[in-house]
């Protein structure tokens, strides 16, 4: 049998050290070469032009606020997110009711949904007085875009992230430390802010992190609802747009240190974070956790979801409904007028997401193996481990306006080409993180049976590994699907080709006439396809049990 | 005083489909040590959860200090609670852990820190206090638990499977210390095992559970010696069961064994012609060489023995082709070997006869 031979050519392969060698270093330079240097080093080959800023006072101010707003901003949101996200996450794990198990769905949204449609959607919520949203009670545009806008938006695309990462990690905690902590006299509320908390810790700085991140990198949806507002990537791609380089650099430059300062910063306090536990004020606490406090506390959670990131998310359904109804349809499905652009757009982005996802699931595995099981010696893996999460908190426009600068020395590669490598530099580590934590996850023991039952490495990754690791590794790859598919920032900064979330902005921006029913069905049509991957990732998940 | 009153208290999972605790009523007095034992799944832990409030019954009613608790949640029923893998806060040292009901409770700073040094000083780990769970001995991390369930001053402890984590040798000595420890500040102590080792030798009452019910309730001597159900009397020691029906019954009861082998026992609670199980405890069988003429005599050959060090224990194949272990110390009497021909015997008043249970022995005796 041909598939037999080819098993056995690749654990012959397999266990020459060689040949691991060979396929770990491969994927360790690619990381390098492709991943992680490009776009560190673009801005420093435009070193020299950096001092343009301090030329004109009127740039040099605008620089200064766009960074001070994005970090205030990216900081401000995820404070918020954490003190509104925590009650809603408890309440949906610790609530245990249907209509919980449907919110914690709705949860996962945003992970799928493109975020260039939120923006849309919020734009008509809060500021179209026409539109039926909020803003049509009061005759006006209730928050015109701006900058109070961008903190809405803000709000609403990073707080489920938060929500997400806090309800795991609620539902993997062990219960019994509450319960002793109960049977200690402690009231529900002492329980859990001495001791659920504190032992959630990672997991709320991580959520923390990931906010920030969102935050400080979103581009598409922010340019939408910014109007004439500034904050870094809005910045940079204004400054790019308008040819200034040299300040364009520089705000780039300043966005990615300062953001890796921060969350080096993070990363290394964190952990040493006391939270305030020695404390404990028993009669107020009991009084605070009784249970109209906890359903008022509840009700506010979900109103908070409802008004401030649910029904603005939806609100993008409404002209996408009337459109149905119009000859918008028949023009979209004809691919007439704009629509022609829309579906080349639309087919750019599967592609390109596709390519992407393809290539790095295959250099991507390698790399998860070799810093889940500390391959290649024992410092190589820990520093990879910290370095594959660079591309997650440097925002993308500043990594897409440094890596197209890079590349524009090899003239050769064609603008799709450099498409592709920012997608890659941006999606690479959420594949990487997921995979090298399932690895870790699975018991070593494993496959010490596997090996003395004689697998060699090849069927040992066959028949141990994947195995165990599929639910991660589709997840991760959707994931990475839907993250290239999202990214607007960079690709506004590597290439003038149109992918969909681009284009979207150009009709919101007016840069293509598009009516709103256009634009409506155009948000509508990115959000039910993502909504088919989703699906299809939760039947797999279903279909296969947990791994 | 803590005396615990369960009343036809029951306990549902699953939508209703699995019935975890089953009507059942219990009273546990003031002082006294007592455990649930029963193999896994039959409920006990379930009980004790119940009592301590981290489970609320469906049906029936809980009383601690004749106080209806029902509808008290844990922090307010003054109550120890150690877990089977002890709850040790991983965020805290083992001072922080310990001192964490005083602190809860809001105690003055002077009676915490004499409490907590009071019972770290009581398990020896008083010079541990710095110490963080994960660099304690499974052994130290139980004695930090105790510690931390008897710091707040309660004086009803419940204690889920807490010695069940532990090597052998170390539960042996905890549970001497547990029981001396709970006599010496007069506790009341709930304590949970399916090991009938440790019931009999840590409790004063015992109730075996099974299947969400009590099957009998008494001290470790009265459930050994006089074991009214079947099941306990095969999960309290060890026991042989002989299938037999009443022959006759009269000052005692004749009854037969396979292939018209007739014993005598002192039991007249079965009617003749009864379908009987016979149980006699390997250790009660006195066993010789050859083939002695004496009361209750059974004959056969040693099929199999096994050396235990305290015991040796023969399985011995009875000429009716019933099979019987017999248990006997090392160091008294001679020993034998396989094949010798010997004569086993037992008195009438040490070996006790079950009704045949209507869905057979095995179903009766399962575990699971």
């Amino acid at each position: 049998m041909a598939g037999f031979n080819i098993t056995k050519i690749l654990d012959l392969l397999s266990s020459k050290p060689v040949i691991r060698y060979i396929i770990y270093s491969s994927s360790t330079i690619f990381f390098f070469a492709l991943i992680l240097i490009p776009p560190m080093l673009g801005i420093l080959l435009k070193w020299d032009l950096m001092g343009q800023v301090f030329e004109d006072p009127n740039l040099t101010s605008r620089a200064t606020s766009a960074i001070s707003a994005s970090f205030l901003i990216a900081i401000f949101v995820s404070v918020v997110d954490l003190v509104a996200g925590l009650p809603m996450a408890w309440f949906i794990v610790r609530g245990r009711t249907r209509l919980l198990s449907i919110i914690d769905t709705l949860a996962d949204l945003p992970f799928i949904v493109p975020t260039v449609t939120l923006g849309y959607s919020l734009l008509l919520f809060w500021s179209d007085p026409k539109a039926g949203g909020i803003s049509s009670l009061f005759g006006s545009s209730l928050v015109s875009p701006g900058w109070l806008l961008v903190i809405l938006l803000h709000f609403t695309f990073s707080y489920p992230v938060v929500v997400r990462v806090i309800v795991g990690a609620l539902q993997d905690y062990n219960y019994m430390y509450e319960e002793a902590s109960k049977t200690l006299g402690a009231a529900s509320l002492t329980a859990a802010r001495t001791v659920t908390l504190p032992i959630l810790k990672p997991s709320i700085i991580a959520s923390f992190i990931l906010a920030l991140a969102r935050s400080l990198s979103e581009t598409g949806a922010t340019v939408m609802v910014a109007d004439t507002f500034e904050n870094g990537p809005i910045f940079i791609n204004n400054t790019r747009v308008a040819g200034q380089e040299g300040p364009m650099v520089l705000v780039s430059l300043i966005l990615i240190l300062v953001s890796a300062a921060i969350f080096a910063v993070i990363r290394i306090l964190g952990p040493r974070l006391k939270m305030p536990i020695k404390r404990i004020w028993p009669n107020t606490e009991r009084v605070l956790s009784n249970s109209g406090i906890v359903t008022t506390r509840n009700s506010v959670s979900i109103a908070i979801f409802l008004v401030l990131v649910l029904i603005p998310s939806l609100f993008v359904a409404f002209p996408a409904v009337s459109a149905i109804a119009s000859s918008t349809f028949s023009d979209a499905l004809g691919g007439v007028g704009v629509w022609q652009g829309y579906w080349q757009s639309l087919g750019l982005s599967y592609f390109i997401g596709i390519i992407v996802t393809l290539l790095n699931v295959i250099v991507g595995l390698p790399m998860a193996v070799l810093i889940a099981r500390k391959r290649m010696g024992k410092v190589l893996p820990v520093i990879l481990d910290i370095l594959v999460n660079v591309p997650l908190i440097v925002p993308s426009i500043a990594l897409g306006a440094s890596l197209s600068i890079f590349w524009r020395n090899f003239a050769f590669i064609p603008e799709i080409g450099l498409l592709i490598f920012a997608h890659l530099s941006i999606t690479y580590p959420y594949f990487v993180r997921a995979m090298a934590a399932a690895i870790e996850r699975i018991d070593i023991e494993l496959e010490n049976a596997s090996k003395i039952l004689g697998a060699k490495p090849f069927t040992l990754f066959k028949t141990i590994i994947l195995p165990l690791t599929k639910y991660s590794l589709f997840a991760g790859a959707i994931m990475m699907f839907a993250r290239s598919v999202d990214e607007t920032g960079a690709t506004l900064a590597v290439t003038t080709l149109k992918t969909a979330p681009v284009l979207l902005v150009d009709w919101v921006r007016r840069k293509v006439p598009a009516t709103s029913l256009e634009i409506g069905l155009g948000c509508a049509f990115l959000i039910t396809f993502s909504f088919v991957v989703l699906l299809v990732l939760r039947l797999i998940v279903r279909g296969r049990g947990r791994y | 005083m803590p005396e615990v009153k369960v009343i036809n208290v029951s306990k549902k999972f699953g939508g209703g489909k699995i019935v975890a605790v089953d009507n059942v009523s219990l009273q546990i007095q003031d002082k006294e040590y007592f455990s649930l034992l029963g193999p896994s799944g039959c409920g006990k832990t379930t009980l004790l959860r119940l009592i301590a409030g981290l489970l609320q019954p469906d049906e029936g009613e809980i009383y601690i200090e004749g106080k209806l608790v029902n509808n008290v949640p844990p922090e307010d029923r003054d109550i120890g609670f150690v877990f089977q893998t002890y709850a040790l806060f991983p965020h805290m040292d083992v001072w922080n852990n310990v001192t964490y009901g005083p602190r809860v409770k809001a105690w003055n700073e002077e009676r915490s820190e004499r409490i907590g040094r009071e019972m770290l000083e009581m398990v020896r780990l008083y010079e541990r206090t710095d110490a963080f769970p994960h660099e304690l001995s499974g052994g130290m991390m139980q004695r930090v638990a105790l510690s931390r369930a008897l710091a707040t001053g309660s004086k009803l402890l419940l204690l889920d499977e807490p010695l069940g984590s532990l090597d052998a040798k170390i539960r042996f000595e905890l549970r001497n210390e547990l029981r001396r420890l709970v006599k010496d500040l007069e506790l009341t102590a709930i304590h949970v095992t399916h090991d009938q080792g440790e019931a009999m030798a840590i409790s004063d009452r015992i109730a075996v559970m099974r299947k969400g019910k009590i099957l009998q309730v008494g001290t470790p001597q009265e459930l050994y010696m006089n074991p009214k159900h079947i099941f306990v009397a095969n999960f309290i020691g060890e026991s042989n069961f002989l299938e037999g029906h009443v022959e006759e019954v009269d000052k005692e009861t004749t009854i037969e064994l396979r292939r018209e082998v007739f014993v005598q026992i002192s039991d007249i609670t079965k009617k003749k012609g009864e379908r009987v199980i016979l149980m006699i405890r390997p250790e009660t069988f006195v066993i010789e060489k050859g083939r002695k003429k004496k009361m209750n005599s059974l004959y056969g050959h040693i099929e199999r023995l096994r050396f235990e060090g305290t015991n040796i224990r023969y399985e011995v194949r009875l000429e009716n082709e019933d099979s019987i272990e017999v248990s006997r110390p090392t160091l008294v009497g001679e020993w034998f070997n396989v094949n010798d021909e010997v004569t086993v015997s037992f008195p009438p008043d040490k070996s006790y006869v079950f009704t045949y249970p209507s869905k057979g022995l095995r179903e009766e005796l399962a575990v699971e």
